[in-house]
């Protein structure tokens, strides 16, 4: 029920679907956190081609740390420092890392339940 | 050699509208890096999801903008109507069509005005706006409003446009259509604009795409591509081809534009010889449980919608991908070699909206 084909992967196998994908002409639509599965964060990726799109989708437990595409999809920076301001995602190797500070906001990681934000 | 140094453009400045903030590093004027940070104006309205019902839930989609406030009202129905498997009446595609166009007209006519007020030609500024008018009085003639509408509802649409009302606002459609042309002239003639506009922030084929620009940035730089070739609500029935320039500047992003505006006024048209009599809204019954991605033509570029519901009044998820969002990595490229004077241009050529960005 949805635009385009949602392909599940695992973590590790992201930097390498994406740089597929890059190489088969996608471009990036977008990158977000859907929603939580019990603890786990469960992030989408969006490609587009002509009209079609692909989603891949990964789980990612709050202490896992996320492998930047921005080296392979220059644009991805503006959503992975967004998916850190506001989930608290920790995401290694962005091309242009803010550390939190690309939305200033008064609280920090609003979108993530207070009990289990870090000091 | 060159001086190096670091220039804070806004968040507060004349040409921006809404707040973002931008480290310009220059070398004497040249700009050599633009580093942009957001976020003054972010108001969460994403997590409202969690406190307002699925259906009470459009008239917050519909404040994320006020100039695309339809289409982020529409579309977020439309993400919910796929998940709940509701087919819309053709009436009430077609009625979504017709106000979708008439959000391009006044969107784009906003920032016409706001162009020619950044290069300093007033007059042409207030014909821009003048024009606009007409836009919005046809909107509050339909709807009631003129910036937030309230017309669109999980199922359908609140409210009908009769066939004398449709009749009557193809006759102001003509006259717009008119007007338009005589600002055209200026916009892409005039020498004084001319200057300001040709060969300043050249955006390559290569560059819009790799960098995943959208909407009349995008098809400024040669890219034949829209959303709604999809042909989702009445475009299917519509005959449709993108606006292109192969220019890649800030001309080029200005004559696509004007050029979508005759061709909103087209499709208005086609629409009001097609729509259909009947129904304009089916019941609904249950919660949305599923999800779903929709994406659509904005006035500034392919937004995208996702909406995930776990069968109860309230939905776990919504998230917009607005368009300027996806334009702020090609902004920060267009800016690259740029002389400082010509920054507010730049931005503005995106057609920025920093309320949609940080919703």
């Amino acid at each position: 029920m949805t635009d385009g084909e949602i392909r599940e992967i695992e973590l590790e196998a992201l930097p390498a679907e994406a740089l597929k994908l890059k190489n088969s002409g996608y471009r990036l639509i977008q990158m977000c956190v859907n929603r939580r599965i019990g603890q786990d964060f469960q992030l989408t990726y969006s490609f587009g081609i002509g009209l079609d799109c692909v989603h891949l989708r990964m789980l990612v437990h709050p202490e896992d740390e996320v492998m930047s595409i921005s080296s392979i999809y220059e644009p991805a920076f503006l959503y992975e420092n967004e998916m850190q301001d506001l989930f608290g995602i920790h995401i290694s190797m962005i091309s242009l890392d803010y550390h939190g500070n690309l939305y200033r906001l008064d609280k920090k990681t609003p979108y993530r339940p207070s009990e289990e934000k870090e000091s | 050699m060159s001086t190096r140094s670091i220039v804070p453009f806004g968040p507060q400045h004349p040409v921006l509208p809404e707040p973002i903030h931008l480290d310009l590093v220059l070398e004497d004027e040249k700009v050599v890096e633009a580093v942009p940070s957001i976020g003054f104006v972010h108001r969460g309205l994403e997590q409202l999801v969690e406190k307002r019902d699925f259906q009470t839930y459009v008239y917050v989609a519909e404040r994320i903008c006020g100039i695309c406030s339809f289409m982020h009202g529409m579309s977020y129905c439309e993400a919910v109507e796929k998940i709940m498997d509701i087919e819309l009446p053709a009436r009430a595609k077609y009625l979504r069509t017709i106000w979708c166009e008439m959000s391009r007209i006044h969107s784009h006519l906003l920032w016409l005005g706001l162009l020619a007020d950044a290069f300093g030609f007033e007059s042409l500024f207030m014909q821009s706006w003048r024009i606009r008018e007409t836009i919005l009085d046809m909107f509050e003639e339909s709807t009631g409003g003129r910036i937030i509408f309230s017309v669109n509802k999980i199922g359908g649409q609140r409210r009908d446009m009769e066939n004398s009302m449709l009749r009557g606002f193809l006759t102001k459609l003509d006259q717009v259509e008119e007007q338009v042309k005589s600002i055209t002239e200026a916009f892409l003639n005039d020498h004084a604009v001319n200057t300001r506009l040709r060969g300043v922030g050249i955006l390559t084929k290569e560059q819009a795409y790799g960098l995943g620009a959208v909407g009349p940035f995008m098809r400024a730089s040669g890219i034949e591509f829209d959303m709604r070739m999809r042909g989702y609500d009445a475009y299917k029935d519509l005959d449709f081809r993108p606006v292109t320039s192969t220019e890649c500047d800030s001309y080029a992003r200005c004559k696509v534009r004007i050029g979508e505006i005759f061709q909103a006024i087209d499709l208005i048209r086609q629409a009001v010889d097609k729509i259909p009599e009947g129904d304009i809204a089916v019941p609904v019954k249950g919660f949305p449980n599923g999800e779903a991605f929709v994406r659509v033509e904005q006035p500034r570029g392919e937004a995208l919608y996702y909406v995930c519901g776990g069968g109860k009044k309230f939905l776990e998820r919504f998230r917009v991908r607005t368009p300027t969002f996806a334009n702020l990595p090609g902004l920060l490229q267009t800016l690259k070699g740029c002389q400082l004077a010509d920054v507010p241009i730049l931005i503005l050529t995106i057609d920025p909206c920093i309320s949609c960005t940080e919703r």
